[in-house]
């Protein structure tokens, strides 16, 4: 099998090379690919695309990797899936690249996968949360830097059951991420906390919540906890309704991703207060590391970091960095090398897992807080996600792609 | 014996009794007109005859068949062609098209996905339009044609099925008076040759009167009389109705 | 659900309701009277939402907050106004619905404008001054500012009526909704009476759009996300109805209130998440009303229009030239491997672009010669897709056996929604093909098990000796260009005919013996059947597929790549399709600002040609040919 695969894969080396041997012998670059769904994901992926423009800057201003300057071609994915798979195509074919990176929304980070899979590409999944990519639907080839749904949902989960509450509610959009979240949170709960009951569940569709509606739904079924799973223009409109209609009033409420600046700013003076959440304090947090890269961040931009900042500087220094492991940009090498690849981050090192291909890169818990009528968060804490993340043993059983 | 039988027709429109009890034959190949005012329940027995409008009561049969219940299709089926009142074409298509699509349809052959439609019936097309002195108009677009060549064109549409009875409601409808008495000289020709039926409702009292066989007036409904040129013009009632003081004098009979 | 929790929601309904209602009731007017399906209303609401919540911010306060609302309903109104003198007023004779590809590239516009201006943060503007609260009602919280909604909604149609009822403008709104050409006979100034009504109808939506910035935030998807609404509601209503707008989106907002209220119920073992069906739920209610009443709650029959575009020339069977032309085509697409050796992306390129024509012909099959416009093609593309992916994924079927399972799964649905489609027409038509796709798109999405969800089916790749880039794309040019010219044969022979007669005159067809209903429903399936080839052959193009394979937006690059290549000519979708793909794949690499260079392209286009690419191309033949 390894030896057909190795074949496979010199053969379509050898093919690229011969295609593009002029490409291949003027090429004073390292390229690297990236495919965004930038036209409607633009609130995140406006400070993503600034934070990875900052890494290659940093990157390219020490010399690059290998003596050669990183070069990123990046490309909008249409924001569907049919599309980011001919544009990674035209990435791979027409560019000649053989490093994918980035993605979003789940559905596309999967279809890139699974092309990644298919065509021996590398690929490192930036963004996208599904678990799929690293488990059912991991592949040898691809690797994931965000912290996943199934980690969010554990990092918060101590929180959570600290409450001791009994009667949740749940809301969260109606699609894979929202299902996942909630099937997570819901199993890992009724370990831990057997009496527990569900109460509601709404599932609006994404984007397009009926806020009042949900609320009172909510408020009817008396819960004293509520997890929710809304983000962006749901998250906003789920908060001033809930806070108008007093269905927060003395109730625990843990939120996934609320601690976000993406999905935290907008919602300006009116930030829940008290909800225990997964986020990104960017303005309190004062590790040295992170300093460094706020400041730089800040005097290119005169603007501050989003977590989708993090995201993508963090991408473009894990490729950087693998890529200086491996000592060639060859897809074998670079996967080899990216099995155990440690990486210095804003949030601190961290490393791609070798079993599952998962970055252990945490995320900041804490609770929203008011200040300067602006939401921030207080009483945080990082959670490094290795101590998250299910064990090498328990992975195998997620994941049937042989490496 | 008789081609078409009435029996007892009637329909009402939100109370208003539009056609009330009427009943009429015709033979075969008689030319037979219908008329009264407007308003008289003309077109509304003409659309429950040809399949258009269902009848509250009464019959229809043709040939022994029973027409009320049957689609317009069905009865088209049966022998029975029709124009309209606005005459108009397919309009995406050759005069000679427009033809063939009602000889495919004659030979059941609409659901054919091969042989292409332009050569099938080509010969039998032509023919329909020499008939009608269109012959020459063959490959036009149908769309350019002047009005009094499209009433001719359909005229040969009708013909395809070579139906035994042909439905013509105002077929001089918007024409001059002239080309009027050109075409209903010959459809009457047509059908001679034929040994068609025809059942025409018409306006203008000169064509009626010089060239139908036969004559039934409507009134509000009714038939009110039955009978040759000479018979209506005398009746007192179609006077009354036509050319007395009565409210269903229309300004527009007097006019056209 | 107790009755109380039950009224309260019933009351809650009635704020969201209002909300539908403004955006659903500039739609209708505009619809109403210049016929013309304006994708870009909710690109106008967006607006709205971003120019008030500029003036409540910059200004501030309850003047910025109050004062900003009817600023910015007035502003929108002249941007309206702006978009029918400036484009739209150019192009009311070209075929119908080629205004459409006008405003859909208005809404590719707009959308990166707003990008530009505003920035890519959602912008959630602040409360209502004066209305911040909320009052007990039931025991629970109602507040102030959706009672204010509740109210304003009945008032602004009552305004409606007073207005059409008693004003001269208004009466001739009246009458151009019922009977545009006797407008035009009566005298009536038609381009001022169009600007205006497009002008109020923007007007609306940006007044709908202001209305919200107290409730939700402004965000660049409000675009689509309302534009599906308000078609919704419009067509539930009765184009062109005030009232039946209102009730319509009064009933909408209450099924979905109703839908969230009861949550979880149990049915025995079984337990359903009635909170889900708010996917779908307008779009279960418009294909329940469109087959119970084929003209909406309380519209009319449309008198038909007299289509004010020159009709189609007769099709005439292809000159030596043709046929020459196409044989070069088809020499030249088989010879692109070696032609294109040393850059395989052309070959990745050829085979989205085959696809794409494989598409837009099936769609221009139905839309052209059939007269049905199809705004849900992307349901049998999906069909299609999904029927080679699940035999791949559940049964490891082989590739040739998936294939050939796409046109059959494709064309079983095309079938069954076809039946009840073809028993409208014209725009009615189109919003219960809509309505098919989405709830295909809906069950596709929630059926999690079988379909893989929003996530969709992986790992459906072709197999031995397909399996490299050249042979797949032969593969893929073999079928197009059968399904193409199958396609075309059908349209030359009987039954071509038979679908172009039914759709000149359906009275007619009927009177020499067509039934028109039937012949349609075949056209429908055999379009579906081939659009489901199509699909599978994007499965195993991809690799993956999603739920987003039966999305609107495929359903609308159809429509747009049949409109831009010519709706009356045969060759026009392959034209359109091709054009649309290149131009799209290549613009996205180009620049950061796509969308509005494709739409800024698009635009274009639609002035140049306003009766598609290839149309306006034989013009300029027969013009040449003229002068000669």
């Amino acid at each position: 099998m390894m030896t057909a695969r190795h074949f496979g894969t010199l053969a379509i080396a050898g093919a690229l090379a011969m295609s593009f041997g002029h490409a291949v012998l003027a090429q004073e670059t390292i390229k690297i690919g990236e495919l965004n769904s930038y036209k409607t994901q633009t609130a995140f992926l406006d400070p993503y695309k600034k934070g990875w423009e900052l890494a290659i800057e940093e990157i390219n201003a020490k010399g690059g990797v290998l003596g050669k300057k990183l070069e990123v071609i990046s490309r909008d994915d249409g924001s569907n899936p049919g599309d980011a798979v001919r544009v990674a195509d035209e990435l791979v074919t027409r560019e000649g690249v053989n490093i994918l990176a980035g993605t979003f929304l789940s559905n596309i980070g999967l279809a890139v996968t699974e092309f990644a899979g298919k065509k021996q590409v590398f690929f490192l999944a930036a963004e996208p949360l599904t678990d799929k990519i690293t488990w059912a639907n991991g592949n040898k080839y691809t690797f994931r830097l965000r912290t996943t749904t199934y980690m969010q949902v554990a990092t918060l989960l101590p929180d959570a059951l600290a409450a001791k509450k009994k009667r949740w509610a749940l809301v969260y959009p109606n699609f894979e991420y929202g299902q996942a979240a909630v099937a997570a949170f819901k199993e890992m709960m009724k370990a831990k906390q057997p009496d527990i009951e569900f109460v509601t569940e709404q599932a609006p569709p994404l984007g397009k919540v009926d806020a009042g509606a949900v609320v009172q739904a909510i408020d009817d079924a008396k819960p004293d906890a509520i997890f929710n799973v809304l983000f962006g223009a749901d998250f906003s409109k789920l908060v001033r309704e809930g806070t108008t209609r007093g269905t927060f009033k003395d109730k625990t409420v843990v939120s996934l991703l609320s601690g976000e600046p993406e999905y935290l700013d907008p919602v300006k003076e009116e930030a829940p207060v008290g909800w225990i959440v997964t986020g990104f304090p960017w303005d309190k947090i004062k590790t040295p590391e992170y300093l460094t890269f706020l400041a730089a961040y800040q005097k290119k931009y005169s603007d501050y970091p989003r977590l989708g900042s993090v995201v993508g500087y963090v991408t473009m220094k894990s490729l950087a960095a693998g890529i200086a492991k491996a000592g060639s940009t060859d897809t074998e090498k670079l996967i080899t090398a990216f099995k155990g690849l440690k990486v210095d981050s804003p949030f601190g090192p961290f490393m791609y897992r070798a079993s599952d291909h998962q970055a252990t890169l945490g995320t900041y818990v804490g609770k929203i807080a008011l200040e300067n009528g602006k939401g921030t968060m207080s009483d945080f804490k990082f959670v490094d996600g290795a101590t998250v993340l299910p064990s090498d043993e328990e992975v195998k059983k997620l994941r049937p792609a042989t490496d | 014996m008789n081609d078409l039988a009435i029996r007892s027709l009637s329909k009402s429109f939100g109370g208003v009794r539009a056609v009330n009890e009427v009943s009429f034959d015709i033979k075969r190949g008689e030319f037979l007109a219908l008329i009264g005012p407007n308003g008289a329940g003309k077109s509304t027995c003409f659309n429950m005859i040809n399949g258009q409008l269902a009848s509250d009561s009464g019959e229809i049969w043709f040939e022994g068949t029973k027409l009320t219940g049957k689609k317009p299709r069905e009865i088209w089926r049966l022998g029975i062609g029709r124009t309209f009142q606005v005459a108009a074409t397919f309009n995406s298509m050759t005069v000679i098209e427009n033809v063939q699509m009602a000889l495919i349809s004659h030979a059941n052959q609409i659901y054919r996905l091969w042989r292409p439609a332009a050569s099938l019936h080509r010969e039998r097309a032509l023919e329909l339009l020499a008939q009608v002195g269109m012959r020459d108009a063959a490959d036009r677009p149908s769309r350019e044609l002047a009005y009094g060549d499209v009433k001719r064109v359909e005229l040969a549409i009708a013909l395809a099925n070579d139906p035994r009875l042909l439905l013509m409601d105002e077929p001089t409808a918007g024409m001059a008076p002239k080309e009027r008495n050109d075409l209903i000289a010959l459809v009457k020709r047509l059908v001679i040759e034929r040994g068609i039926s025809v059942l025409f409702t018409e306006h203008s009292m000169d064509v009626v009167f010089a060239f139908a066989d036969r004559i039934i007036v409507l009134a509000r409904g009714r038939l009110i009389a039955d009978g040759d040129a000479k018979t209506i013009r005398d009746n007192p009632q179609v006077r009354e109705v036509y050319f007395g003081t009565g409210k269903t004098f229309s300004k527009s009979e007097a006019s056209s | 659900m107790s009755f109380n929790a039950f009224l309260f929601q019933a009351i809650n309904g009635l704020s969201t309701a209002s909300g539908l209602f403004f955006v659903a009731a500039g739609l209708s007017l505009i619809f109403g009277v210049t016929r013309i399906v304006n994708i870009a209303h909710g690109s106008l609401y967006m607006i709205g939402t971003y120019i008030a919540y500029s003036f409540a911010t910059k200004l501030g306060g309850a003047f910025g907050f109050w004062g900003g609302i009817v600023a910015t309903a007035l502003l929108v109104g002249l941007i309206g106004a702006a978009i029918e003198i400036v484009l739209l007023r150019r192009i009311y004779r070209a075929p119908e619905l080629f205004q459409l590809l006008a405003t859909f590239a208005l809404v590719l516009v707009i959308n990166d404008a707003t990008l530009w201006i505003w920035g890519p943060e959602d912008l959630l503007g602040p409360r209502a001054p004066g209305l911040t609260g909320s009052i007990e009602v039931l025991g629970r919280r109602l507040p102030t500012y959706d009672i204010f909604l509740i109210f304003i909604g009945p008032f602004v149609l009552w305004m409606l009526h007073l207005a059409l009822a008693k004003t001269r403008f208004g009466r001739l709104m009246r009458a151009a909704t019922q009977d545009r050409e006797m407008v035009g006979a009566l005298g009536v100034n038609q381009a001022m009476l169009f600007t205006g009504v497009f002008a109020l109808g923007a007007l609306l939506a940006g007044l709908g759009g202001a209305l919200q910035i107290a409730r939700e935030p402004a965000t660049l998807a409000t675009d689509l996300i309302v534009i599906g609404d308000a078609f919704v509601v419009v067509v539930v209503g009765g184009m062109g109805s005030i009232s039946g707008a209102y009730l319509a989106a009064v009933i909408i907002a209450e099924v979905k209130a109703l839908c969230i209220g009861l949550g979880i119920v149990h049915f025995g073992a079984l337990s359903v998440n009635f909170s889900k069906l708010t996917l779908v739920a307008e779009f279960l209610v418009m294909a329940a009303v469109l087959i119970a009443r084929p003209y909406g709650l309380l519209g009319r029959e449309q008198v038909a229009v007299r289509s004010v575009a020159e009709p189609e020339e007769p099709m005439r069977p292809a000159t030596p030239t043709v046929k020459i032309a196409g044989l070069v085509l088809l020499v030249v697409l088989v010879c692109l491997p070696l032609i294109a050796k040393n850059s395989p992306y052309t070959l990745v390129l050829g085979v989205d672009v085959l696809i794409a024509v494989l598409f837009a012909t099936s769609l221009h099959f139905i839309m052209g010669p059939g007269g049905m416009h199809s705004f849900g093609h992307a349901a049998y593309f999906g069909l299609g897709a999904y029927g080679a992916a699940l035999l791949v994924k559940w049964f490891a079927a082989p590739m040739g056996l998936a294939l050939a399972a796409a046109p059959v799964l494709a064309l079983c649905g095309a079938l069954l929604f076809g039946w009840f489609a073809v028993r409208l027409s014209g725009v009615y038509l189109a919003m219960l093909t809509l309505a098919f796709a989405q709830i295909v798109w809906a069950a596709v999405f929630q059926w999690e098990g079988l379909t893989g969800g929003s996530n969709g089916i992986l790992g459906i790749w072709p197999a031995a000796p397909f399996d490299s880039r050249g042979p797949f794309y032969f593969l893929t040019l073999a079928l197009a260009a059968l399904g193409v010219l199958l396609l075309r044969k059908f349209l030359f022979a009987p039954f071509g005919y038979a679908m172009r007669a039914g759709r000149d005159s359906p009275l007619r067809a009927e009177a020499i013996g067509l039934d028109v209903k039937r012949v349609h429903w075949l056209a429908f399936a055999i379009a579906g059947a081939v659009c489901g080839v199509a699909g599978g052959l994007f499965a195993f193009a991809k690799g993956s597929i999603s739920a987003e394979t039966i999305g609107v937006g495929r359903s609308i690059d159809g429509l747009v790549m049949v409109l831009l290549g010519g709706i009356q000519t045969l060759s026009g979708p392959i034209v359109g399709a091709s054009v649309f793909a290149v131009l799209q794949d290549t613009i996205m690499r180009s620049t950061e600002y796509w969308r509005a260079l494709l739409g800024g392209i698009i635009l274009l286009l639609v002035l140049a040609f306003p009766s598609g690419i290839v149309g306006g191309f034989l013009k300029l033949v027969s013009r040449r040919k003229a002068a000669s």
